[in-house]
């Protein structure tokens, strides 16, 4: 697309997707290491995690601020109005993708002092990877303008909610052999609901770049994994 | 607001086919096709030059006023065709209205500038007259300012309400359609602010077509947008539409500032 007849304009729109790059890269980031240091009980990375956080949240109020100023500067239309609308909204879910993390961190240093089950973590890697993937490709779609990948993104979700819904039932089981465990598995149980709520914050940016290049929004419903959540059953 | 799916489609009230129109030798709008419908309002937006002002004078046969001008295609209003060599143009004229871009209230009172269009056409009784006249006025929200100086130039009242004056004028004769060709672009925002809610509230007994340069203006005010570029209408849409997901990129790169 050719460039504004006003270059300011272009310079405000370049800065935002910048600033929503160097966002993205911190959550990322923090994903990772809260992971790390809850798979390593790292308490230092955990710590280090936490103080990411507020990087984040001043760079989504920047990136909403000056949103809100090209809109009464500018009066964007069409393309360049979705670009500023995705802009906040993208915002917005990384902003909370790097709560979520903190999250994480903050269990962990929470859970260091508990009895350690080393094999009940195994499966919330597994669902970080499938989330952190889901992140990556969706922050690469968003970068590209690439609405088919977003759309990739927006319907394999559901395999991270059939991943939580394993990790719960196994979760279930530690707590259920020795009540000991209790603790530490509900902060685990916690921490897959944030890695799996980061996967939904990935599918709404999903639809954010749909909207941003298509102009449609995608339909309601997403597909959706297995459904109801497996029970505890009487032992 | 936009037509969607599920409601029905608007009447018809005006519609341009293959419209070509020549100043002398030259096309200035090349095989334009265009509705125009009831009760809505349609925004022609487009570069200085585009021929959206031609295409709104060819609307009244206001060209008809100047030699080496003509049109070839058809205008129908109601189903007729107004290009018609038999049309009668001041009965065009007085359904199908117009305001300026500058404000042209006539050397005369208040009153007069109203009263005079009416009586070209109509020979009212005085308190028929005054009813009218209170009645366009009021129409064009202007009877708060002026109910107490009728009687004054309208020379003296200020650019916003000689805009206003002129708006009583055209809707004093009671016409179906009434063109708007850039009737803020001499407004201070506050008197653009009063013509648009003007616009709004018009539409319900008026179908109205307006040219603006000012794509918020076209956004805000009409149902239904035209873009043209060099003579041709590139895109006709639902403005929702129009400045959300325009489909052209002609039409995206201009409301968009990017052009040229």
């Amino acid at each position: 697309m050719s460039d504004h007849t006003v270059k300011a304009y272009d310079k405000e729109l370049e800065v935002l997707g910048r600033k929503i790059a160097e966002m993205g890269g911190i959550a990322e980031k923090m994903l990772s290491d809260a992971m790390d240091a809850l798979g390593s009980f790292d308490l230092d990375l955990a710590e280090k995690t936490v103080a990411c956080d507020p990087r984040l949240d001043l760079l989504q109020r920047d990136i909403e601020e000056q949103a809100i100023l090209t809109i009464a500067r500018r009066q964007p239309m069409a393309v360049d109005l979705r670009e500023i609308v995705a802009a906040i909204r993208v915002s917005g879910d990384l902003e909370r993708v790097g709560d979520l993390a903190k999250n994480i961190a903050k269990r962990t240093l929470k859970i260091a002092a508990e009895p350690r089950i080393p094999r009940a973590i195994i499966g919330l890697k597994s669902m970080y990877e499938n989330a952190a993937t889901l992140l990556k490709d969706v922050l690469d779609a968003y970068a590209q303008r690439d609405a088919e990948r977003a759309f990739r993104v927006w319907s394999s979700d559901k395999e991270l909610d059939s991943l939580e819904d394993s990790v719960f039932r196994d979760l279930l089981t530690f707590m259920m052999e020795d009540p000991r465990n209790i603790s530490f598995c509900a902060h685990l149980l916690f921490c897959s609901k944030n890695i799996e709520r980061i996967g939904d914050h990935s599918t709404n940016i999903a639809e954010t770049v749909v909207y941003l290049v298509t102009g449609e929004p995608l339909p309601m419903d997403r597909p959706k994994g297995s459904g109801a959540v497996a029970t505890p059953q009487p032992a | 607001m936009a037509v969607n799916e599920t409601s029905p489609p608007p009447a018809l009230k005006m519609s341009i086919k293959d419209l070509k129109f020549f100043y002398g030798e030259t096309l200035a709008l090349k095989n334009v096709n265009l509705p125009f419908y009831a009760n809505k309002v349609t925004a022609m937006i487009g570069p200085s030059g585009c021929g959206k002002s031609t295409l709104l004078r060819v609307l009244n046969r206001m060209y008809d006023l100047y030699p080496k001008q003509r049109a070839e295609g058809e205008v129908l209003l109601d189903g007729t065709n107004i290009l018609h060599p038999g049309q009668d143009l001041n009965l065009l004229r007085a359904r199908v209205g117009m305001v300026f871009q500058k404000p042209t209230p006539f050397p005369m009172t208040i009153y007069d500038n109203i009263a005079f269009g009416i009586k070209l056409y109509e020979k009212l009784p005085k308190k028929e007259l005054d009813d009218r006249i209170e009645a366009a006025l009021k129409g064009a929200a202007l009877w708060n300012e002026v109910s107490n100086k009728l009687h004054t130039s309208g020379l003296s009242l200020s650019g916003g309400q000689q805009q206003r004056l002129c708006i009583a004028r055209t809707i004093a004769i009671q016409p179906e359609v009434i063109l708007f060709d850039e009737p803020c672009s001499a407004l201070d925002p506050i008197s653009t602010a009063k013509v648009e809610e003007l616009i709004d509230e018009l539409k319900n007994n008026y179908t109205i077509i307006i040219v603006t340069h000012n794509m918020q203006q076209a956004a805000r005010v009409s149902e239904f947008t035209a873009f043209m570029y060099l003579g041709e209408l590139i895109e006709f849409g639902a403005t929702s539409k129009m400045f959300t997901l325009p489909e052209n990129p002609q039409t995206q790169n201009y409301i968009t500032g990017r052009f040229g």
